[in-house]
């Protein structure tokens, strides 16, 4: 009972901090966020409130009550459904921006609707909210089957889930109100950071609470990778947004890094975000659902410890790669070549150990949808983990550093390899989690896959023709000794490219979509009637055993 | 038993992967080792930043155009970094020195060029150039892709309060005096207005250019600051004399 009293009281002051902090608000964008938070805070109060079981609490005494299920998956259920949302409205913002650098009339003349407000709201979208809620919705399934324990602090669980959520409606409508501090992946300004500070200490706690208390002797490859990643985005994320506000009342602030040594924090950040949010992460989402799925235990523990161990230690140095020849040091620009380059190997490691996963397994690439999103995934995990090394080498760099080639590099990686291993852990999932023989249709996965696929190539080979096209149109010197090309020459040229981009933005969006539907379906308790995938016909012809023949 | 007389690869691990308190210090050893090698020594190392004349920190009005530069996401787009090869240095003028973003809270690099770099684009225009640019960029340079940005010549400049601005940013490590600070809001007005007396802003800001900027003189307005912060960039340093060509020359490590 005093629980829920302090908890309701917490609520309750937070509610009057919201009031307070509108009536005071020096701008607009904070006074509006203030409202958002004052009705979250509402919410916290009348759900603790009325959700709260009054007769149980009478009778013990205010202990929890005992557990229903052997795991604690409603918030696991919920994460399915938003990360299924997340990812269709980042999606769609990605599609009408990659449309807007085609066509600026879709710029609509409107300060909310300018490329430059969305670009944060379309990146923001599809890491935090769609990436963030993935990987906080997976982990607490992974945690419990692999601790074989219900989630720890249930009520700081729901914290957590929640808090996030607050999070990205904050975030994204800052964004469109032009709240932001003005650094890639770190834009929130300084109350939202904090509000994310509180979040992400409570996500630790649960995350090891939960680990503490886990009847597995060991704890599972895939929880070292979770941990590993809330450890390191609490770090990053506390030292980047190091920031002094104007005034309490307000939403602007002031980093306190500037200049160079802001850059390198920044990307310090930036690539770790990339090595940490979106890699050691959905690691571990790989690491779980890859040999369940398969049915095959995981290819081997050895490259498991080797490639955990120098990919955290490797990560971290590569940052500097987004800064060559800037007026960083040369020995700082260095350092970030050489660990880049050597972080080639531990990420081709974890490629090697998800793909061999499934020795013995082969089979289902053609029978199973989900296996095949799976392998695919893990080929772009590849090609993307071998091309950014190679686009660290610092005279490849030269060329391709403010060109369209970084934004195909992060889309082949963000498309094939989170979106893909995504994607196969929803419908992994959704039937598990609303006890459903299948999803509603093992087709509509297949349109999905192939859809994706196609999307990512359209995307992806768009993107490498201009942005190796600009590069060279930019130093391009004619036989009299100038510069051949103006720069808005180089922008007209990319036209058709911008198009194409879209077309596979268009692809890649219609495929989230079907899944929205599959899993909206699979939810409601539908089961499409349909033939079963191909399954190749058996041809005596063609099954010749291999002879033997004596070496030479 | 006799498994056990052989020992196993990596056996040692297996008390690492039963204590989770172990497990997290060793990897917050792992990941904080990077950082604190590559950062730290930027603070102290002396030639991380070279010693030029002339840098100085942004005026009110420069500043505030600045904040509207980060609020609509210019970053995005324009990086404000040149480097040293003799194309950009051809197309966008000599490469970015370390102490011209020292005053840069949040530093502006970027990291893509969808347009062209900003890092010396004070002063290559007009006044007037900058202004049908913003309002509408198709009108000038009918191949741009940028948003139209008309919105900014009609909203008066009413940000925060501009001591409040620079108080926080000398709490950022921005020299910025008391008189500074105490008349920010007074020099606001100053750089914008043609009539006003502006020696002692130019006293307190060497080479701050003063007039209307927006080609309205009865408003201060937006794009007032956006245009004065536009003109600015790259203009501090002169990197064309004689003496800074030699002192440049002796900089190292880059």
């Amino acid at each position: 009972m005093e629980s829920l009293v302090s908890r309701a009281g917490l609520w309750f002051a937070a509610f009057l901090v919201a009031i307070f902090m509108f009536v005071n608000a020096v701008d607009t964008g904070f006074a509006i966020h203030m409202v958002v938070f004052g009705l979250a805070a509402l919410a916290g109060l009348v759900i603790s409130l009325t959700k709260s079981n009054y007769k149980v609490l009478a009778a013990i005494g205010g202990a929890l009550p005992p557990d229903q299920s052997r795991y604690d998956d409603d918030l696991v259920r919920t994460g399915v459904i938003l990360t299924t949302f997340w990812g269709c409205v980042g999606f769609l913002v990605g599609l009408y921006i990659a449309l807007q650098l085609a066509f600026p009339a879709l710029n609509l003349g409107f300060e909310y609707t300018t490329f430059g407000r969305l670009r944060p709201l379309h990146t923001s979208a599809v890491i935090f909210a769609f990436g963030g809620t993935a990987l906080i919705t997976t982990s607490f399934y992974i945690v419990q089957r692999t601790c074989r324990a219900r989630l720890a602090l249930p009520g700081l669980a729901r914290f957590v889930f929640w808090g996030y959520q607050l999070f990205i409606v904050l975030a994204a409508t800052g964004y469109v109100l032009g709240v932001t501090q003005g650094k890639e992946y770190a834009e929130p300004e300084w109350y939202i950071d904090l509000w994310l500070t509180l979040v992400w200490v409570a996500y630790l706690a649960v995350f090891v609470m939960t680990l503490i208390k886990r009847k597995e002797p060991h704890i599972y490859v895939a929880n070292w990778f979770f941990l590993s990643f809330i450890i390191t985005v609490a770090l990053l994320h506390l030292v980047n947004n190091a920031n002094v506000p104007v005034s309490l009342f307000g939403s602007k602030s002031y980093p306190v890094w500037a200049g160079v040594q802001g850059a390198l924090v920044q990307w310090w950040y930036g690539h770790n975000a990339v090595g940490f949010f979106l890699t050691a992460g959905f690691l571990a989402m790989m690491y779980y659902f890859v040999p369940k799925q398969a049915e095959r235990p995981v290819y081997s523990y050895r490259l498991s410890i080797l490639h955990f161990w120098s990919l955290i230690f490797l990560y971290i140095w590569a940052g500097p790669h987004h800064l060559h020849y800037t007026a960083l040091p040369d020995w700082a620009q260095t350092l970030g070549m050489v660990f880049s380059v050597m972080l080639w190997m531990p990420s081709w490691g974890g490629m090697i150990n998800g793909l061999m996963t499934l020795n013995g397994a082969w089979d289902k690439v053609r029978t199973d949808p989900i296996i095949r999103m799976m392998v695919l995934s893990l080929a772009f995990y590849g090609m993307s983990t071998f091309e950014g090394p190679m686009m660290s080498i610092k005279s490849v760099n030269s060329l391709s550093h403010y060109t369209d080639w970084t934004i195909g590099h992060v889309h082949s990686g963000a498309l094939g390899w989170n979106g893909m291993i995504t994607f196969a852990a929803l419908y992994y999932l959704t039937p598990r989690l609303w006890n459903r023989t299948r999803m509603y249709s093992q087709r509509m996965i297949n349109w999905h896959f192939w859809l994706a696929t196609l999307g990512i190539v359209f995307y992806a080979s768009a993107m490498w023709v201009t942005g190796i096209m600009e590069g060279l149109m930019w130093r391009e010197y004619g036989a009299d000794g100038y510069l051949v090309n103006s720069f808005a020459e180089t922008v007209a040229a990319k036209f058709p490219m911008y198009v194409l981009r879209a077309f596979g933005g268009v692809l890649y969006l219609s495929g989230a979509l079907i899944m929205a539907f599959n899993v909206w379906q699979t939810i409601i308790g539908n089961l499409r009637q349909e033939e079963p995938l191909r399954q190749a016909a058996y041809d005596p012809n063609a099954d010749r055993p291999l002879v033997a023949a004596p070496a030479e | 038993m006799s498994s056990e007389s052989i020992k196993e690869p990596y056996a040692g691990h297996k008390t690492i992967e039963k204590n989770v308190a172990l497990l997290g210090v060793l990897a917050f050893g792992a990941v904080i080792v990077g950082g604190v090698v590559e950062i730290a020594p930027l603070f102290w190392i002396d030639n991380t930043i070279e010693k030029v004349a002339g840098v100085r920190p942004y005026t009110p009005l420069e500043q505030a155009g600045r904040d509207i530069y980060v609020r609509e996401g210019c970053y995005a787009c324009h990086s404000q970094m040149i480097r040293p090869f003799r194309d950009e240095v051809e197309r966008y003028g000599h490469y970015s020195l370390a102490a011209e973003s020292m005053y840069d809270h949040p530093f502006q690099w970027g990291s893509k060029r969808t347009g062209p770099d900003l890092a010396r684009v004070g002063l290559k225009y007009s006044d007037e150039w900058h202004v049908q640019h913003l309002k509408n960029p198709q009108s000038v340079v009918p191949e741009s892709v940028m948003p139209q940005y008309a919105f900014l010549a009609d909203r008066d400049l009413k940000g925060s309060d501009p001591s409040a601005d620079l108080t926080a940013l000398s709490r950022v490590g921005v020299p910025y005096t008391k008189t500074d600070i105490e008349k920010a809001a007074e020099d606001l007005k100053t750089q914008a207005d043609p009539m006003a007396d502006a020696s002692d802003l130019q006293k307190r800001y060497p080479k701050a250019q003063v007039r209307d900027f927006d080609g309205n003189p009865d408003r201060l307005t937006e794009m007032d600051a956006l245009v004065a912060y536009l003109q600015v960039l790259g203009t501090m340093v002169d990197t064309t004399s004689a003496a800074a060509q030699e002192e440049l020359s002796k900089v190292k490590g880059r």
